[in-house]
C-alpha cells in the first residue's frame, strides 16, 4: 500500500546555521567582514554578486577552510572541531560542473553515497530513491556526458540529497538553465524543504528567484551583511507596479492623463523607467497595499482609458545592496529582470 | 518538474503497481571515514584494471597483465620441460619485474593519470571533501590502490613462478625463500612507482599529459643512469657506479635487491652496490615514498573545494 511519510523535522525555533562577527581575510581581500547570522529551518537565500563571499561562507560551514575571526555553527556543530560530523549531515551541491562523463548517474552518486558513509546496499536503494525524486528516470542508465544542462544539475543535486543529509548547501543550482529549467529546478528546491524535510541554504545573485523560492533571504555584499529577513518583509517592501495605459480622443496623452488622477488619489508615480520598452508609455508606481491596484483600475477606467498592463516589478539587488530610499530606486529598473517577473 | 503524483489506486487494484511512496528518509547506519576511504580504495583498484568502467578501458591494463605473465609462463614451462633444477632466469624473482621493467613503467603511466586526473579534470575533488573523507583519505586511498594494482601487476607472474617451480620440483625451501625476497622487491618497486606516478599525474589535469610525462620521468631517467653507468664502468670509475643508480627508480630497486635481497645485479659489469650502500639506496627510496605521500597531500590540500 501507499504510505507517504512526511517528516516533521522542526519542533520550534532551532537554529540550523548561526555566524558570530564571523571574518576570513585573504592576504588583499577580506572575503567575511564580521558577519553575524542566525539562519532557522526553512529555505533561506543567500543573494550576493559575485565575489561576495558566499563560496566562502559555504567553505567555512563545511569546516573546511578555518575564520580569520569569529565563530560559525551549522546543525548545532562548531564548525572549527567538528567539521566532519557537519560534513556527514551536511549535502553540497557546487556551482561549477563536477560530473565525470563517463559514467552513468546511478553509478555515480551510489559512489558519492558510499563516500558519505552509506553502506553499499543502502547506497544503492537511496541512490535509485533519490534520482527518482529529481526527476531522472531511464536515462539514469546512460553515462553522464549525453546529459543536457538541466539532467546534470539533477544528478549534481542528487549526490547532495543521497545521503539524507539535515542541510543542503545548494552554490547557484539554477546556473545555466533556462527559464524553465529555472523553473523547475526551483520548484524542486522549495520541495527539498517541503516534501524531503532537508532545510535548505541556497545562493544566487538574482533576488528575484530566490524571492519565490525562500521563505527567508540574506543579502551579502563585501562580504557584510546587508539584510535578512523573511521574504515576505521584502515583497511587501519591494512592489512596484508598471501600468501601461492607451490614450483616447479626449485624452491624447493617457499616460500623463492617469498619472495626474493617480496624484489625485494620493498614489504617487515615478519617473519612467529609462531605456525601457515603451518608455514614457509606461507609469511606475508603489503599490501600498491591495487597494492600490483597485485604485488603479478604477482611475483607468474612470478615465476611459485602456489598461494594457499592470504588472509587478521587483527590485534588483543592488537596490537592496543601497537600501534606502525605494522609491528612487525603482527608477533603474532593468527591462531583463522586469520582463521575467512579468504578469 | 516531473512530480510523480500516487497513481489513483484502483479498489482490490492490482498489487504488482508501483506506487509513489513519497520521500523516505534514511535512518540506517553511517559508516564515517573510515569505511568512506575503504571504498574509494577498492574502487580505485577495480578502476586500474578497468573493471566498473568501459570495455575500452579494459583493454590496456588486461593486456599488460598479460604480457607481465606471458614469460613467466614460458619460462616455467621450459623449466618443466627441460626438468631443469633452477629456473632459466638467474635470480629469477627479483629481476623478473626489473627485466620487465618497461611494461610496468608503460602501466604506471597509463594508470596513474586515469586513477587522478578524472577527479581533477572534472573538478569532482569538492564533492568528496564535503564529505566526512579528508585530504589524507583521499591520498592514500588512491595511493594504495595504485601500488596494489601495481603488486598484482608484478606479483602475479611470481606466483606463476613459484608454482611453476614447485611443480618441477626444483626445492621447496630454496625457492620460497627466493620467492619471499622476490616479493619484498616488487611491494618496494609497487609503492614507489604507484607514488612517482601519482605525484606526476595529479599535478596535471590533462590526462595525456600526465602519460607522457610518467613515462619520461620513469624511462628517461631510467635510460640516462644506465648509460651514464655504462660510461663510469667503461673509464675504469666503477666506484661510482652504484652512487649513479641512485637517481632513477629502476636503478633504485635494482641496487636494493642485488644488495640486500640475495638478487643478481643488472649494473654493467653486474656488481651492484654494496651491503652499506644498499641501505642507503633503501633509506633513498623510504624517503621518495614518504615525500610523495606528503607531496600529494599538499597538492589535494590546494585543489580542494
Amino acid at each position: 500500500m501507499t504510505t507517504s511519510v512526511a517528516r516533521v523535522t522542526n519542533v520550534g525555533p532551532v537554529t540550523v546555521i548561526a555566524t558570530e562577527s564571523l571574518s576570513k581575510r585573504f592576504p588583499r581581500v577580506t572575503a567575511l567582514d564580521r558577519l553575524s547570522l542566525d539562519i532557522g529551518p526553512g529555505v533561506t537565500g543567500l543573494v550576493g554578486s559575485n565575489g561576495a563571499g558566499k563560496s566562502t561562507l559555504i567553505k567555512i560551514l563545511l569546516g573546511l577552510s578555518p575564520a580569520s575571526e569569529g565563530r560559525a555553527a551549522v546543525l548545532g556543530l562548531d564548525v572549527s572541531t567538528e567539521g566532519a560530523a557537519i560534513r556527514e549531515r551536511v549535502g553540497y551541491m557546487p556551482e561549477h560542473d563536477c560530473l565525470p562523463p563517463d559514467v552513468s548517474a546511478t553509478e555515480f552518486v551510489v559512489h558519492m553515497a558510499r563516500m558519505s558513509g552509506l553502506p553499499p546496499t543502502a547506497a544503492r536503494e537511496r541512490t535509485a530513491d533519490t534520482l527518482r525524486h529529481v526527476g531522472l528516470y531511464e536515462e539514469r542508465y546512460r553515462p553522464i556526458g549525453g546529459y543536457s544542462t538541466g539532467m546534470k544539475q539533477r544528478v549534481k543535486l542528487a549526490q547532495a540529497l543521497v545521503h539524507d543529509p539535515k542541510l543542503v548547501f545548494l552554490d547557484e543550482p539554477t546556473n545555466g538553465l533556462d527559464p524553465v529549467g529555472r523553473d523547475e529546478m526551483l520548484g524542486l528546491i522549495r520541495r527539498i524543504h517541503s516534501d524531503f524535510g532537508i532545510s535548505v541554504l541556497v545562493t544566487s545573485h538574482l533576488l528575484g528567484e530566490l524571492e519565490r523560492t525562500c521563505d527567508h533571504v540574506v543579502v551579502v555584499d563585501g562580504g557584510k551583511l546587508l539584510r535578512s529577513s523573511s521574504t515576505t518583509d521584502f515583497t511587501q517592501t519591494t512592489t512596484t507596479l508598471a501600468i501601461e495605459v492607451t490614450d483616447s480622443d479626449t485624452h491624447p496623452d493617457g499616460t500623463a492623463a492617469v498619472r495626474a488622477a493617480l496624484a489625485g488619489h494620493g498614489v504617487e508615480t515615478h519617473a519612467e523607467g529609462a531605456g525601457l520598452p515603451g518608455a514614457g508609455h509606461i507609469l511606475l508606481l508603489t503599490a501600498t497595499g491591495e487597494e492600490t491596484y483597485d485604485v488603479v483600475r478604477d482611475t483607468v477606467a474612470g478615465l476611459g482609458l485602456g489598461l494594457v498592463r499592470m504588472e509587478q516589478r521587483r527590485h534588483r539587488i543592488s537596490e537592496v545592496f543601497t537600501g534606502g530610499d525605494e522609491q528612487t530606486r525603482s527608477n533603474d529598473e532593468q527591462p531583463k529582470e522586469a520582463a521575467g517577473h512579468g504578469g | 518538474m516531473a512530480v510523480e503524483h500516487p497513481a489513483p489506486v484502483t479498489p482490490g487494484g492490482d498489487q504488482s503497481r508501483i506506487h509513489d511512496i513519497g520521500y523516505r528518509g534514511y535512518d540506517g547506519p553511517r559508516l564515517g571515514r573510515a569505511y568512506a576511504r575503504r571504498s574509494l580504495y577498492s574502487q580505485s583498484l577495480r578502476g586500474a584494471y578497468g573493471l566498473g568502467r568501459s570495455a575500452k578501458s579494459k583493454v590496456l591494463p588486461i593486456l599488460l597483465f598479460a604480457v607481465m605473465c606471458v614469460p613467466a609462463a614460458i619460462m616455467v614451462a621450459v623449466a618443466v620441460a627441460t626438468k631443469a633444477h633452477e629456473l632459466p632466469l638467474a635470480h629469477a624473482y627479483t629481476r623478473y619485474a626489473l627485466v620487465m621493467q618497461a611494461v610496468i613503467s608503460l602501466y604506471v603511466a597509463a594508470q596513474a593519470p586515469t586513477a587522478v586526473s578524472r577527479d581533477l579534470r572534472f573538478k569532482t575533488i569538492p564533492l568528496y571533501f564535503s564529505r566526512p573523507i579528508e585530504t589524507v583519505d583521499y591520498v592514500l586511498a588512491k595511493f594504495a590502490a595504485l601500488a596494489s594494482a601495481l603488486l598484482i601487476l608484478t606479483g602475479a607472474p611470481l606466483i606463476v613462478l613459484y608454482a611453476g617451480s614447485l611443480l618441477a620440483k626444483m626445492g621447496f625451501a630454496h625457492q620460497s625463500k627466493q620467492f619471499g625476497q622476490g616479493l619484498v622487491t616488487v611491494l618496494l618497486l609497487s609503492l614507489l612507482f604507484a607514488g612517482i606516478g601519482l605525484v606526476i599525474a595529479a599535478i596535471t589535469p590533462r590526462r595525456g599529459f600526465g602519460i607522457a610525462a610518467v613515462i619520461a620521468v620513469l624511462v628517461i631517467s631510467y635510460g640516462a643512469v644506465s648509460t651514464l653507468q655504462a660510461i663510469a664502468d667503461a673509464q675504469g670509475s666503477s666506484g661510482a657506479v652504484p652512487w649513479i643508480g641512485l637517481f632513477s627508480p629502476v636503478t633504485l630497486i635494482d641496487g636494493i635487491q642485488s644488495a640486500l635481497l640475495g638478487g643478481g645485479s643488472n649494473f654493467p659489469g653486474g656488481v651492484g652496490p654494496s651491503t652499506g650502500q644498499g641501505v642507503v639506496y633503501l633509506l633513498v627510496v623510504a624517503g621518495l615514498i614518504a615525500a610523495c605521500h606528503g607531496l600529494l597531500v599538499r597538492r589535494y590540500k590546494k585543489v580542494g573545494l
